[in-house]
């Protein structure tokens, strides 16, 4: 078998992008970035400099069980196990003696299979605990769900030491004044 | 002589620059935020990892330069990447070479027979009016002595790359029958570091892994990218707001815009055959994923699927009519056809191994590519959509993302070893393939883009 090296050398995107070079690149001016502390997303290419942390989160409540905020789930199943009941119960009763807090629960799995399909199966998960939330004194309007599937792990690796720190559902306490709990389509 | 649309870019190139100058100015905010992250996506290297026992002997001899518009770039080196590239051609080394003629009167074919060479390419770049550079090369059969194909392709001096991609098309084509892909692209997702600093980019690269052009960067994951039928637009999955939705982008502008941010799962997006509509999934308030198609000039949503398991993960079947997609309706995933005319039922097509998801239909529409679960390991495997043959092509653990070039003949994918993750190639016979390394993240979710038009 033979084999071919090649560092395929790129050129700056910055270096080229004003100049009137011979090889006009459009790539520089289609460069957007988003996901930022106050990205607008509709429609906009707009650009953020200086990406900061979780805007719209905050530390929630501490002590006991409340500090656990991860539900840690089998290969392929989204039942809620162990520790992961008490810890949802313990959200629960906290939940529905405090109305006006808001959670939203990030759906994982681990890295194997295809991605989209993951993103079916972290919504399961994420739904599974809002549904034993809301069995329990929760309402709708303080849980959102979003599924990353395997996009965002806990724990880099593949392997099933990282793999089953992957599969799981983080609750996270949302800023007051934070995103809706349900979003309307903007188009 | 033969003047194609992306390398015969006179007429347009007014126009083209006007673009990039308004561009510039509404983006200045952008270059500078990024300012010190672009390197990570800079490098891709390749590795041809298998070829074919008895490839075609060629000799792609130096071109004569067009000093210094042609810009330093060894058009003959591109073609000999290409041709190598596809594992079904030995390029002789230079320095083995008996002679560099650059014209065809100047070859002396017993020479090049001797040395052991099947065929040989000779070329030139010249200049030509309005700052253009014409490529004009011959293709010799060292055996018969016959002008095998012989072609004239101009543009400007930036496009010469695709240029020397469309040399290597044609000779790839007038050997082995089959019309090469190489003046082509590819779309892909880089992803760098952990959360909470991971760095999400969207990258348009030539087929061959160069001229990377960053598209797209987030914090928040990017998925799904998926090209329009005219090359054109992107269309993807971003989780910038923390939730999905869809955009689809113009690639040469970078304009955007946002097709769908519904309650719940907004993912998945395919073109149609006809660039009007997007299939895709959505999850809804209940979290329940099925398939849709939306019109985009009209944002008429119109539901294919209806069941309580994933429905997820379109593809369109070439005639427009037609959607294969990943459903769990059975239990583990699988794939299932359905027509897109209301009372169409869904028909599971799949049946070997308990889990197979992401099919991608071939241009012909004969072949199906998905992700199987083969013996433990998540693989590349293409179904034979007539008689239902199944066929497992790549060798990793885990594997994922298949997307046929647009000639049927080549599957691009990504793999994952430990901590890496890189793109590979896999020829639909299993006979070659490469490998795309990064030198930095994971490159993934290659999304292979239509002939150029």
């Amino acid at each position: 078998m033979r084999k071919i090296l090649i560092i395929l050398m790129v050129a700056a995107a910055l270096s080229s992008a004003g100049c009137k070079s011979n090889k006009p690149k459009p790539g520089p001016s289609s460069q957007t970035e988003v996901g930022g502390a106050d990205s607008a997303g509709a429609g906009s290419d707009a650009a953020n400099a200086g990406n900061v942390g979780s805007d719209d989160e905050t530390a929630g409540p501490q002590g006991g069980l409340l500090a656990k905020r991860i539900i840690y789930f089998d290969f392929d199943s989204s039942d809620i196990k162990g520790e992961g009941t008490d810890v949802v119960a313990a959200h629960a009763k906290y939940l529905a003696s405090h109305a006006g807090t808001r959670v939203r629960l990030e759906g994982n799995t681990d890295a194997r299979g295809s991605r989209e399909y993951n993103i079916g199966l972290g919504e399961r998960r994420a739904q599974a605990v809002r549904r034993a939330l809301l069995l329990q004194g929760a309402t709708e309007s303080q849980l959102a769900t979003v599924s990353y599937g395997a996009e965002r792990p806990a724990v880099a690796g593949n392997d099933e030491a990282a793999w089953s720190k992957n599969r799981r559902v983080e609750i996270v306490y949302l800023a007051p004044g934070g995103q809706p709990a349900v979003v309307q389509p903007q188009r | 002589m033969s003047n194609f649309p992306n390398y015969a870019m006179r007429s347009n190139k007014p126009v083209a620059w006007r673009a990039i100058r308004h561009r510039l100015l509404k983006i200045a905010g952008a270059i500078l935020a990024l300012g010190a992250v672009l390197p990570a996506w800079a490098q891709l290297r390749i590795e041809v990892t298998s070829g074919v026992t008895d490839p075609v002997p060629i000799a792609i001899v130096p071109f004569s330069r067009a000093v210094p518009a042609d810009g330093g770039l060894d058009v003959a080196q591109v073609i000999q990447h290409d041709l190598e590239g596809s594992g079904r051609f030995r390029a002789l080394q230079r320095g083995k070479m008996p002679a560099t003629p650059t014209q065809p009167s100047a070859v002396v074919l017993a020479d090049w027979k001797n040395a052991g060479e099947d065929y040989i390419v000779v070329g030139r770049v010249v200049p030509v009016e309005a700052g253009n550079l014409a490529v004009d090369f011959d293709l010799l059969n060292t055996l018969t002595g016959q002008r095998v194909a012989g072609q004239r392709f101009v543009g400007t001096p930036g496009a010469l790359r695709n240029a020397a991609h469309r040399v290597s098309d044609v000779v790839y084509e007038k050997i082995l029958g089959i019309r090469g892909a190489f003046a082509t692209r590819i779309a892909y997702v880089s992803v760098d570091g952990q959360p909470p600093t991971q760095k999400f980019q969207l990258i348009v690269a030539d087929a061959d892994g160069e001229n990377q052009r960053l598209v797209l960067e987030s914090r928040y994951p990017l998925m799904s990218p998926a090209w329009s039928p005219d090359g054109q637009w992107l269309a993807y999955v971003s989780f910038e707001n923390k939730k999905s939705a869809i955009y689809v982008q113009l690639v040469r502008t970078g304009e955007r815009r946002q097709v769908s941010a519904r309650a719940g799962i907004n993912g998945a997006p395919v073109w149609s055959p006809d660039g009007k509509k997007l299939a895709l999934t959505l999850g809804g308030s209940s979290g329940n994923p099925d398939i849709y198609v939306l019109e985009l000039q009209t944002q008429t949503l119109t539901r294919i699927t209806n069941d309580p398991a994933i429905d997820t993960e379109a593809a369109w079947a070439p005639d427009g009519k037609t959607l294969f997609f990943t459903s769990d309706r059975a239990g583990g995933p699988q794939i299932y056809r359905q027509g897109v005319n209301e009372g169409d039922r869904p028909k599971r097509i799949t049946f070997t191994g308990n889990y197979n998801a992401r099919p991608r239909v071939s241009a012909d529409g004969t072949q199906l590519a998905m992700v199987t679960l083969d013996g433990g390991n998540y693989r590349i495997a293409v179904q034979d959509l007539g008689n239902g043959t199944v066929r497992v092509l790549s060798k990793g653990h885990l594997d994922e993302s298949p997307s046929f070039a647009p000639n049927g003949a080549t599957l691009i994918y990504s793999e994952r070893e430990a901590n890496r993750a890189e793109l590979a190639t896999v020829s639909v016979d299993g006979l070659t393939g490469l490998r795309l390394k990064a030198e930095q993240g994971e490159v993934r979710e290659p999304a292979w883009g239509p002939f150029a038009q």
